[in-house]
């Protein structure tokens, strides 16, 4: 089984990730689960959602401790949530962000994928600049950097999940997933 | 057809197929996108539905009463505070023998405010007279809506179908949807004789002195009983039309175990990651996960149970002054019919996470402790 942690802040769309990376895997025959941590629903919080994926049927219906892979909307999460927490050694950490982590402590024990989504979400028309909505452009990094699930399923699922804008969320997805950068010391 | 809904959706799409033609709801979190899709679909046209928006949890149900009473299929949803709020009509609508289905979206009662799970709301109105039945996936809950139906007019009371918050509701998983078309041989246009019609007047919830009243309740008592069979036989028949079936109780590698769990909800789920675990280990260990709680299913429990050298029941719910409710429950089940020592657990409550790892150690409890507390044992208190 495959276990994934998104975090974000409410407004940049990490619930709908969750539930979009889900719908990909399944798009490739996988069993699938996606689901939020609940809170107090507000623009800016820090949120949590969790996807499961396995080549059998998923029995575990508790909040995931020990991800494999870590997709980060907001790189300040970073600094002020321990979002590392549980994470499997070698596991992939998918941020946006424009900085360069090349120097990050965190490539010591895992593998970084940095994507400018922001920039693509604004150049695409999705949210605002203040507030962009960066989760269909975020996925399209995790499937080029992790290679776990291919771009067409994440594009089949996009299409499927997002009730507006469905092309300019596909483009985003697209331009992510070609303008990922890959860091490990391995 | 296949696809990634959450659980709330899968009401839903068990409504639509239902073939339901008055829905009334007052929003409530977290079994608000149960109406909100279903006020979608009737007014897209995709289902031929009146949604009667209303002013509280109250006025929904009643409204619904009406529309069952004038013979239609009719549905509602709610959660927590809203269905204690529906407590007073939820008692009429087995008094007037109604067949209306309802979705609980167990959530935990404030004061303090939680919009996290438990299963006080939905076990709170055990003696009303409705059906409950726990669900423990979306699959399951789709599939136990257009069963609920049929069985609550088979034997004219209505039917609660209980899901846990957050846990299941707002859960994304595969589902296969069932076709509206598919499921009118199953599930055949509802029907009735016994219904408000102004060209043939009738008095409905007329006066019933001492010489009557007695009598009708021991109607419905009787409908209750019978509707333990009705379950198994509608399960069946469903099974033999769509290949799936979930039992009143569902008993996991139990044959041979020393200790068995008894689950309900998302729990049960969970807790066969467990029991696999174990039995990998050379533990024999098994899970019984309660479906049917009322009415109970006293032999199929005790059938499963009496085998078992030990019993720990996880209770996601408390009654105050008591025990957790299903502990009650089973205990009552097996009272002189067998001296299996019965240990109570509660967890989960106001939405505390259930993890596998929280369910072997209460199974490590279980087996280990030479003297437990019986009744009452908290798992995870912060104190």
């Amino acid at each position: 089984m495959i276990e994934i942690r998104t975090h974000g802040r409410g407004g940049q769309g990490a619930v709908i990730a969750s539930e979009i990376l889900a719908d990909a895997f399944f798009r490739e025959d996988k069993y699938v689960q996606a689901f939020p941590a609940f809170g107090v629903e507000r623009r800016g919080a820090p949120v949590m959602a969790f996807t499961r994926v396995s080549e059998n049927e998923i029995r575990e219906r508790c909040q995931i401790y020990e991800p494999d892979h870590l997709i980060v909307l907001d790189p300040i999460l970073i600094e002020t949530v321990n979002i590392t927490s549980g994470l499997k050694d070698g596991g992939w950490i998918i941020i946006n962000t424009n900085r360069d982590m090349s120097d990050s402590p965190l490539l010591d024990r895992y593998r970084i994928a940095t994507v400018d989504a922001n920039r693509i979400a604004v150049k695409h028309g999705l949210g605002s600049r203040a507030t962009p909505i960066v989760n269909t452009a975020i996925l399209g990094a995790f499937s080029s950097a992790t290679g776990l699930v291919g771009l067409d399923a994440v594009l089949g699922a996009v299409e499927g999940f997002v009730p507006l804008k469905k092309e300019e969320n596909a483009l985003a997805t697209r331009e992510a997933y070609e303008s990922v950068s890959t860091l490990s010391r391995k | 057809m296949k696809k990634v809904i959450m659980g709330n959706h899968a009401v839903s799409y068990g409504v639509k197929a239902s073939g339901v033609k008055v829905i009334s709801a007052y929003p409530i979190t977290p079994q608000t996108q149960i109406v909100e899709l279903l006020s979608e679909m009737c007014a897209n046209g995709e289902i031929d539905a009146k949604f009667i928006k209303v002013e509280s949890e109250h006025s929904a149900l009643t409204a619904v009463v009406g529309a069952s009473a004038a013979g239609v299929r009719a549905f509602t949803a709610t959660s927590s505070q809203g269905l204690l709020l529906m407590h007073e009509i939820l008692h009429w609508a087995v008094g007037a023998r109604l067949p209306i289905v309802l979705t609980n979206v167990n959530r935990s009662v404030g004061p303090p405010w939680s919009i996290w799970t438990d299963q006080n709301d939905s076990l709170s109105q055990r003696d009303t007279g409705w059906l409950q039945l726990y669900c423990e996936s979306n699959q399951e809950t789709q599939d136990t809506i257009v069963q609920a139906f049929k069985i609550a007019e088979t034997v004219r009371l209505p039917v609660m179908l209980v899901l846990d918050a957050f846990f299941l509701s707002h859960t994304y998983e595969i589902v296969d949807i069932l076709e509206p078309n598919d499921v009118k041989k199953f599930l055949p246009p509802y029907e009735t004789d016994i219904r408000i019609d102004v060209e043939h007047p009738h008095a409905f919830g007329n006066l019933a002195g001492p010489d009557t009243y007695f009598e009708l309740r021991f109607m419905i008592q009787k409908a209750m009983e019978e509707a333990r069979d009705v379950v198994k036989k509608v399960d069946a028949e469903f099974k033999e039309h769509f290949g799936r079936g979930y039992g009143v109780v569902q008993p996991y590698r139990c044959d041979d175990a020393d200790l068995i769990l008894v689950t309900s909800g998302t729990i049960a789920s969970t807790s066969r990651v467990i029991i696999d675990e174990m039995r990998d280990e050379g533990i024999k260990i098994g899970s019984l996960k309660i479906r049917l709680f009322r009415p109970f299913p006293f032999d199929e429990v005790y059938e499963v149970l009496s085998k078992a050298k030990k019993v720990a029941v996880i209770d996601r719910n408390i009654s105050f002054g008591h025990h957790g409710i299903f502990f009650q429950e089973i205990k009552s089940a097996l009272y002189g019919r067998t001296d299996v020592p019965i240990i109570g657990y509660i967890v989960g409550i106001g939405g505390r996470d259930v993890t596998p790892k929280v369910i072997r150690e209460i199974a490590e409890k279980a087996l280990n402790d030479e003297n437990p507390e019986r009744d009452i044992n908290w798992i995870g208190v912060k104190m």
